[in-house]
């Protein structure tokens, strides 16, 4: 083999990988329901194209020739495991049903698209709520299990076995991979768009872009949503949650000056923002107001929106953008949306109204190592002139910050208080 | 439970750093103490003088080995540590993610032998 046409091969590999693996685990797990054997099988049968291909050159279909090497990988395993009359039966007609499958796909050349069903079986609601997201991008995208677990903060040991755990529960509880009943969609949708908005938010906090592991999770999260709006076009949610998305997406090469400092969003500069990305984001958020059904992600994606358009006209919009926010609280409960509003009130009403709505919230336990709640808090009280409580607000920003250009940001902010107090 | 965060850091970076430098580094470490001691996290820390000041002890075979300098002479050392108490691994990861040696050495979370 030359180096070229191994390096061919394995580009070749990495394009289907990226573009197929959820496809192919989808496809030779709904029968089985065995997540785990059809990962196995499909990553031996990436191992031999590595092998085959450099020296038999790229299949003219390498999806169909994955399919059919995995298959057989797949039905070798059970055999290796499994004995006995029964076995054997069970054996029979997984292989008469991927065989059957299989052939129809190479005939149509290509292999029916299950991925929705396996997001909806990975996002069940018997499976854990915190190892949806992860289970999501190791079973459709194909992450590896070190990859997920530093950018969710986990040890790799622990991650690997949360996942196998759930991937053991799909299969013993029997969980089904099947896309659910019109009455069941918009409550079991909730789920998917969760896991997949987790997913996103986790690849969101590297402020910086530098953390390639960060912001990659960022593109596979925008991945998992186009792919729900391609196979579910009507649901507004699903778009909402993409415009969400796109649009915190759009805002990423402004975060950072030249001097690699962090940028609050009220100081970015709007030519720096990705104007075609947020162009689609409007787009699909609008496509999601034409459907009719309001619901969490179109509430954030229209703030984002309203964000967006006061920063690039100078148009002040702030009782509009409260009553955004209203809304989402009636919606949600949630204290993150209610710190954002108070940011938003202090615009509107001006920091003493602001610094109450947050005090309103300020019982909630969740938010004694919230850091945003902190910052918020810091920047509210600096204005109304509690400068002893700013001062120990910002002290538990910093503290709870772990990205180090959004510390030293507030670490100026704190600077700038405690000098202004002492002229 | 209890974990030690054990930090590791390249002693040379500090001495590199303009005064005001070191001044935003020893608050951050300050901010980052009172972060866990409001989040009834904390058990101790302390920062540890430069490896130089090390002196190694072993005995073998019955005669003492003194040296000078640290165990592993390598270019990161433990530099501090925070002994902490939380309710589990994940929750320490994030708290070694919040140290501020953690963006400029690395971090150890090991957990406390519980004596019983």
């Amino acid at each position: 083999m030359s180096f070229a046409e191994g390096d061919d091969a394995r580009k070749t590999a990495d394009a289907v990988a990226r573009r197929s693996y959820g496809k192919l685990v989808a496809f030779l797990a709904a029968r089985t329901r065995d997540v785990a054997a059809a990962e196995d099988a499909l990553a031996e049968a990436f191992a031999s194209a590595l092998v085959d291909w450099p020296t038999n050159g790229c299949p003219k279909n390498p999806e169909g020739w994955l399919l059919t090497v995995a298959r057989r990988k797949l039905i070798d395993s059970v055999r290796r495991r499994q004995t006995g009359e029964a076995a054997s039966t069970q054996l029979q007609i997984l292989a008469e049903g991927l065989e059957d499958a299989a052939a129809q796909a190479e005939k149509d050349m290509q292999i029916p698209d299950q991925r929705l069903a396996l997001l909806f079986a990975c996002a069940h609601p018997a499976i854990e709520a915190g190892i949806r997201a992860p289970l999501m991008l190791q079973v459709v995208l194909g992450l590896d299990g070190e990859t997920i677990a530093s950018a969710f903060l986990v040890s790799p040991a622990a991650m690997r076995k949360r996942l196998s755990r759930a991937k053991e529960k799909i299969q013993q509880a029997g969980i089904p991979f099947s896309i659910p009943e019109r009455e069941e969609l918009p409550h079991r949708l909730d789920t998917v768009l969760d896991a997949i908005y987790a997913a996103f938010a986790e690849g969101w906090t590297d402020a910086s872009g530098t953390d390639t592991i960060r912001r990659n999770l960022t593109s596979e999260a925008l991945f998992l949503a186009r792919l729900v709006v391609e196979l579910l076009p009507q649901e507004a949610e699903a778009l909402g949650l993409l415009a969400l998305m796109l649009h915190a997406e759009a805002r990423r090469p402004a975060r950072r000056n030249a001097a690699d400092e962090y940028v609050p969003f009220a100081e970015q500069d709007p030519a720096l923002w990705n104007a075609q990305m947020i162009d689609e984001a409007e787009s699909v958020l609008y496509r999601a107001s034409a459907l009719g059904t309001i619901g969490r992600f179109q509430l954030e994606a229209a703030l984002q929106s309203a964000h967006v358009h006061r920063r690039r006209t100078g148009h002040d919009n702030w009782a509009e953008v409260v009553q955004f926010y209203d809304a989402l609280v009636a919606l949600t409960d949630s204290p993150v949306v209610a710190i954002n509003r108070a940011l938003a009130i202090a615009e509107l009403h001006g920091p003493q109204a602001a610094a109450d709505a947050l005090n309103e919230i300020a019982a909630d336990d969740r938010l004694t190592e919230y850091q945003p709640y902190w910052a918020a808090r810091a920047e509210l009280l600096s204005k109304t002139g509690a400068h002893d409580e700013a001062r120990q607000a910002y002290e538990m920003a910093i503290g709870l910050e772990r990205e180090p250009t959004v510390r030293a940001f507030l670490q100026k902010r704190l600077a700038t208080l405690e000098s202004s107090t002492r002229g | 439970m209890q974990y030690l965060l054990v930090l590791h850091v390249n002693e040379s970076g500090w001495g590199q750093m303009s005064p005001e430098q070191q001044q935003q580094g020893v608050a951050a470490y300050m901010a980052y103490g009172e972060a866990l001691r409001k989040a009834n996290a904390f058990l101790g820390s302390n920062r540890l003088k430069p490896s130089a000041n090390s002196t190694t002890v072993r005995v073998a075979n019955g005669k003492t080995q003194v040296l000078d300098g640290p165990y592993a002479d390598t270019k990161e050392q433990v530099g501090g540590y925070y002994l902490i108490d939380v309710p589990d691994l994940d929750s320490a990861i994030t708290w070694a993610s919040r140290c501020p040696a953690a963006s400029h050495g690395v971090v150890e979370v090991r957990p406390v032998w519980q004596m019983a």
